[in-house]
């Protein structure tokens, strides 16, 4: 899918942080329009960060996107505050869920609205019900008393209010029972059938990433080291080997550190 | 027992409580909204009055007139010290801005007594002073009126936090600012608002308490009651602002009445740490939720 212009594309940036730490090192990557498109990588790769670094929450933490560019919709996202690029409709579902433990449901939802215009993000309360009906029984209970599954039903119903033109999805399956994370992608892969809405997926769960992508990267200490369609990333020996844990492609005997070769081969994909 | 007195002195705290809870409204709205304890409510509380003073006394306004400018210029000097104080601090840990807060009270007193001198000034006459009684009860005016004043904008407050969009936004803020910021919130805006309202209520409140007891420099240590006020009602209530404030200005009135002024502070510090040791979020704060 190369379409005309990509929602989201990010050109070759770096990212430090506190000055001092390196953690991006010439990433880009793009999303298309309509696509989902899943960033998976290991521990400590920069996944989030990446994330961060598109919604401008970085400064927060005293990151700084020290070279590159982030173009979302046209338009560098350096020039907008974080609250802006909201408006705008690039949401970022964050990491951990973070719903907003002393509001109610209801409230957590109501919040969203500064997302979107707020006769419109009213109407789309209905909609966030339809998908999940849970919200809808417990809308009156403080958000801090749902199960982990249940936030991260908020989390992502309040980005079906803001009805945004891209979500950001950090991690959605942290934490959940494999029943819930089935539940959680098959919601993600009807809102982006149903609401056209295009996703940039950060995932450690890759065989669950890639059964709704359309298109993977796969990152490593602060760069791209792989991408495609996931059709051909699903059969790369590599992938599977590391990502999808299903042993490698020529030999069956099992994997030991004591094969060098092998060794060497796993260094280059997690050093 | 004399009930007449009695209920006097009634009338006189519960008068006392509605301006500690217009001062607490002003200090629970900050904490709410950024967490950040502001040490300086006293202070601006003071400045308030001042400001008032300027304007009627010293540019010799009419009260109707001053009111209003002081109103608006306390919140712009809230405003200011938000953006200049408060916002660089953003970030930092809870105790830096504590102590950032205990500086500004001083600057504040610094810029009075530039501006006034350390002598205690007496505010304008403006509320009436026709007695007003309650059934048989007498009630000092300025008390009286002071506390309709408060209940008033308590009572808006309430109503508005309730019903207002802005009271999730500002609770939302509180509770995680990365995650308001990537609901759309525009995070900073919502800490200049709250500093701005707060400042406006805390002018009002000068206003008050400077025309019932007089206004001078050291009129700041009524934050330290307005603190004791907060942490019994729950740092981050307005309710709890409010029925601690009525019930902190009943204790003080009945323990200076029948036991002496000199123990209205030894009763008012007994119960906040008898209230610590009960319920150490105060009356009405928000418990941490632990989720298991």
């Amino acid at each position: 899918m190369t379409s005309a212009s990509p929602i989201l594309d990010i050109r070759n940036i770096e990212v430090v942080y506190n000055n001092t730490i390196q953690v991006l090192r010439g990433l880009s990557l793009s999303v298309p329009r309509g696509a989902v498109v899943a960033l998976l990588g290991s521990n400590g790769a920069g996944k989030s960060t990446t994330l961060k670094a598109i919604s401008r929450l970085l400064e927060l933490e005293r990151g700084e996107l020290k070279s590159g560019d982030i173009v979302f919709d046209g338009q560098s996202v350096q020039s907008d505050t974080p609250h802006g690029l909201v408006r705008r409709g690039l949401f970022h579902v964050m990491e951990g869920r973070r719903v907003f433990e002393d509001l109610t449901v209801e409230e957590n939802l109501t919040a969203a609205t500064y997302a979107n215009d707020i006769t419109e993000a009213k109407k789309r309360f209905e909609l966030v019900y339809e998908y999940f009906p849970r919200l809808y029984e417990r809308r009156d209970g403080l958000a801090g008393y749902l199960s982990g599954g249940e936030q991260q039903m908020l989390a992502i119903g309040r980005a079906l209010i803001a009805n945004p033109e891209i979500i950001l999805l950090d991690e959605p399956s942290l934490g959940l029972s494999p029943l819930f994370t089935e539940e959680i992608f098959g919601i993600i892969a009807r809102i982006n059938n149903e609401q056209g809405t295009s996703m940039l997926l950060v995932e450690q769960n890759a065989a669950m990433a890639f059964a709704v992508a359309d298109y993977g990267y796969i990152m490593e200490t602060g760069k791209i080291v792989l991408d495609g369609p996931t059709e051909l990333l699903t059969n790369d020996a590599d992938v599977q080997e590391f990502y999808l844990g299903m042993g490698g492609h020529d030999d069956e005997e099992h994997k030991s550190f004591r094969d060098i070769k092998h060794y060497k081969r796993r260094k280059r994909w997690l050093s | 027992m004399d009930w007449l007195f009695f209920s006097e002195i009634g009338l006189a705290g519960i008068g006392t409580g509605g301006l500690y809870a217009v001062a607490g409204l002003a200090f629970v709205l900050i904490y709410k909204a950024t967490r950040v304890v502001n040490m300086a409510m006293g202070e601006l509380l003071m400045a308030g009055a001042y400001i008032f003073i300027g304007f009627s006394a010293g540019l010799a306004l009419p009260v109707w007139i001053s009111i209003p400018l002081t109103i608006l210029a306390t919140g712009l000097l809230g405003g200011v010290i938000e953006r200049t104080i408060i916002r660089p601090m953003l970030g930092e840990n809870a105790i830096s801005i504590f102590m950032v807060t205990i500086g500004l009270g001083s600057v504040l007193v610094g810029l009075v007594e530039i501006f006034w001198g350390a002598d205690p000034h007496r505010l304008v006459d403006f509320i009436p002073s026709d007695p007003i009684f309650i059934g048989e009860a007498y009630l000092s005016p300025k008390v009286g009126y002071g506390f309709a004043v408060a209940a008033v904008i308590i009572g808006l407050f309430l109503v508005v936090f309730r019903t207002w969009r802005g009271g999730v936004a500002l609770r939302a803020t509180a509770g995680d600012q990365a995650a308001a910021y990537s609901m759309g919130i525009n995070v900073p805006k919502v800490f200049s608002l709250v500093w701005v309202i707060a400042a406006m209520i805390a002018a009002i409140g000068g206003i008050l308490v400077g025309s019932i007891g007089g206004v001078s420099p050291s009129m700041g240590v009524y934050g330290l009651s307005v603190l004791v006020v907060v942490i019994i009602g729950g740092l981050d209530s307005l309710l709890g602002a409010l029925i601690a404030g009525i019930f902190v200005g009943l204790i003080e009135t009945y323990a200076g009445a029948y036991l002496g002024g000199e123990y209205k502070m030894l009763a008012t510090f007994s119960l906040l740490v008898l209230i610590l040791v009960v319920r150490p979020y105060g009356l009405f704060g928000t418990h941490e939720i632990e989720r298991l």
